[in-house]
């Protein structure tokens, strides 16, 4: 599905199902260099499970086009004017790195239309280191090389996103090569991990989504090294009430944990 | 495996898709011989139909021995997955079966193995899939052939028999200007001596009877997937980029960014078309791959003495190996194979057919037969046997003469082969022509 906000087409991967009135709606945000397919199979589960799927590609990432939000704020503001495009009351949010913190500040920012908060792989403050900063700027295939073997912690992961066969290795390779090319005009990697780095606002954010009736989860990778779970104490901190899932799996748990990662958010989002 | 950064090539032929069996903790890949793998609920049954879920539900499709293999080649090749197939024309088979139809054109190199010569000229002209085949060193005549109903190009990575090596990033970015892919077949240059999705190739299949086995004892295929073309920016591939009711409507390229082919080459090519592998064949493939690294050395090795005997031999007319400074790729073999172009190839026997076929008959290490890549040596003559179906023209274009012998170099005692080969060289010389 193709929305047009803010004069620019956001592309839409809605898990393969038409919307079905009356259902309630999740929204999945990917992280830096990446795309919706990241969410290949809890989209799609969902999407097939009582839920009207909207997993983006951020603007100006893969096929929409657009600026691509040079802060979380602005990325937090595209997902209720793409909400309000469609008309769509309330949603859980369900983001990953850096769309975690995408729908952190889009559940504080409205929450009384955030049913749910899923941050995904996520840490606060997301220090990035200034080699990652320096090569996401001046040598995006370095950076590239570099966020992938942290982002994953076995050489053997189970049948995955693209079925069994998959190597994730090269899948993410691929994946944030052809993201970085999709954006002639702006380079989303060095973009995106500056408004990772740069975002102050989260234990604001959190404390106004904790008074609140959002449900919040945080579905972490045990071997994570790129946001290691004890990096979300500041957050976890501030919501009592939150559930804390930790998977045996690096930073891209969705692709190399995909059972359990399905298994918490279908738990999380009582999708039948 | 936690700790692992940037794993080697041997590390990888060992530990790729692999971890200890969680449920007995075996060690080494366990051979799931079951056709089915049972559902846990009717909803799980139905989720994994439709790809909400990643497992395996069927053998045909998809099986755990498999996808060690699998997930073992990706990683050696560097691409996104693979599929394992019945044999190496099955991979080629099932690469053109999921980007085509009837009426679409192929540009191929003219120096193939002469069966998939033959599904490219004859068999799939049947199905309205129509090849242009060219020299594989000729760019113009690359560019010449494209048609708008062009969806491929095609070719060795090493032609059979003359190895003639392919410029890859040349032809790969040529193939991208006109928007097709470029797929190669690198039976002949397991990923040790050369890997094509670096250089800018976008499929790569490989017949792993032979190197990747390597022990003469199996027949697959592998057909790796790079991730790197867009099938949709090409309104040439709406199989991959426009809803299939095939399978659910599906959008194959918005469902997976990186892996649309591999995802419908998987869920339509072997459903439908069900070349697929058995998991005692992945098993002895992935008993092969585990020591690649260090067969290809010895393989290269070997190759190297026995080159530089028959290329000072009075009875040989002319060797085909990259590695001469006399042969045409020899420049290109320095820059894309600096380990070496294979340990398969040709050269002519000076004298008259009947003493070529005395020569062959005269080996006993060399084993006369139809194959490579076998860790035992091994003999053919491509004119009567491989590529018999070939016209005169057609052999020639290939480099093939009835003298030219292909040998296939394997890990014996380099001292031995050679003795082998000096011996028949001198029963062939005693013989009237």
């Amino acid at each position: 599905m193709n929305v047009t906000i803010n004069d620019a087409n956001t592309f839409i991967y809605t898990g393969g199902k038409p919307w079905v009135e009356g259902q309630p709606t999740v929204v999945m945000i990917h992280g830096v260099l990446n795309d919706h397919s990241v969410w290949i199979l809890q989209s799609r589960f969902l999407a097939h499970h009582g839920y009207n799927v909207l997993a983006l590609d951020l603007p100006g990432h893969g096929k929409s086009t657009g600026t691509p939000p040079a802060t979380v704020q602005a990325a937090a503001q595209h997902v209720w004017d793409l909400l309000d495009t469609l008309n769509i009351r309330e949603a859980a949010l369900v983001g990953h790195s850096f769309g975690a913190l995408i729908a952190l500040q889009a559940a504080s920012d409205q929450p009384s239309r955030c049913t749910h908060l899923a941050m995904v792989g996520v840490a606060y403050p997301m220090r990035v280191s200034p080699v990652l900063l320096e090569a996401s700027l001046n040598d995006p295939e370095k950076g590239i090389k570099m966020v992938n073997t942290f982002s994953l912690s076995t050489l053997a992961p189970p049948p995955s996103g693209l079925g069994p066969g998959t190597w994730l290795y090269g899948v993410g390779l691929a994946l944030m090569r052809r993201v970085l090319r999709s954006n002639s005009q702006h380079n989303v990697f060095n973009i995106g991990f500056h408004a990772c780095n740069d975002y102050a606002d989260g234990e604001a954010a959190m404390t106004a989504v904790s008074a609140g009736q959002t449900k919040v989860l945080f579905l972490l990778g045990e071997h994570d090294q790129m946001t290691p779970p004890k990096g979300l104490k500041p957050l976890t901190a501030l919501a009592p009430t939150a559930k804390t899932v930790i998977v045996g799996a690096g930073h891209q748990l969705m692709l190399e944990a995909p059972e359990e990662a399905l298994r918490a958010l279908a738990d999380f989002l009582d999708a039948r | 495996m936690s700790g692992y950064s940037d794993p080697g090539f041997d590390t990888l032929s060992l530990h790729a898709g692999a971890a200890p069996d969680p449920t007995t903790g075996a060690r080494a890949v366990p051979i799931h011989l079951s056709t089915s793998f049972v559902f846990e609920s009717s909803d799980h049954a139905a989720s994994l139909f439709n790809l909400e879920r990643a497992g395996h539900v069927y053998s045909r499709i998809s099986n755990p021995t498999n996808a060690v293999l699998e997930q073992r080649v990706s990683a050696l090749e560097g691409g996104v997955g693979a599929l394992s197939t019945a044999s190496g024309q099955a991979a080629l088979h099932l690469a053109i079966a999921t980007l085509m139809d009837a009426g679409s054109h192929i540009v191929a190199s003219s120096a193939l193995y002469g069966g998939s010569h033959n599904l490219l000229h004859y068999t799939l002209s049947r199905f309205g899939i129509s090849t242009t085949f060219v020299p594989p060193g000729d760019v113009d005549a690359w560019r010449a052939a494209v048609q708008p109903n062009t969806k491929l190009f095609f070719g060795e990575t090493v032609g059979n028999p003359g190895l003639d090596v392919l410029d890859i990033p040349t032809i790969s970015q040529l193939a991208h200007d006109h928007g097709v892919p470029l797929m190669v077949d690198a039976t002949l240059t397991p990923p040790w001596l050369l890997k094509p999705l670096d250089h800018g190739a976008d499929l790569v299949m490989h017949s792993a009877t032979k190197f990747l086995g390597g022990h003469g004892t199996v027949i697959g295929g592998v057909l790796v997937d790079g991730g790197a073309f867009d099938w949709s920016a090409s309104p040439k591939f709406a199989n991959l980029s426009e809803a299939y009711d095939g399978f659910h409507d599906m959008v194959f390229s918005d469902e997976a960014t990186v892996g649309a082919f591999l995802l419908r080459a998987r869920r339509e090519g072997l459903r439908d078309f069900g070349a697929c592998m058995s998991p005692h064949s992945a098993w002895l493939i992935l008993q092969g791959i585990e020591t690649l690294g260090l067969r290809m050395a010895r393989h290269m090795q070997n190759t190297e003495a026995v080159v530089a005997f028959l290329a000072a031999h009075p009875m040989v007319e002319r060797v085909g190996h990259p590695m001469l400074e006399s042969h045409s790729s020899h420049a290109l073999a320095k820059q894309l194979l600096p380990r070496g172009a294979g340990s398969v190839f040709s050269f002519d026997i000076k004298g008259s057919r009947a003493q070529g076929q005395a020569f062959v008959e005269a080996l006993r290490v060399f084993s006369h037969l139809a194959n490579v890549g076998d860790c035992r040596s091994l003999v053919i003559q491509p004119a009567s046997t491989t590529h018999f179906r070939m016209d005169a023209a057609a052999l020639k274009q290939a480099g093939i003469t009835p003298g030219t012998v292909r040998l296939s170099i394997g890990l014996e005692d380099a001292d031995d082969l050679i003795d082998d080969l000096k011996r028949a060289l001198r029963v062939a010389e005693k013989v009237q022509g």
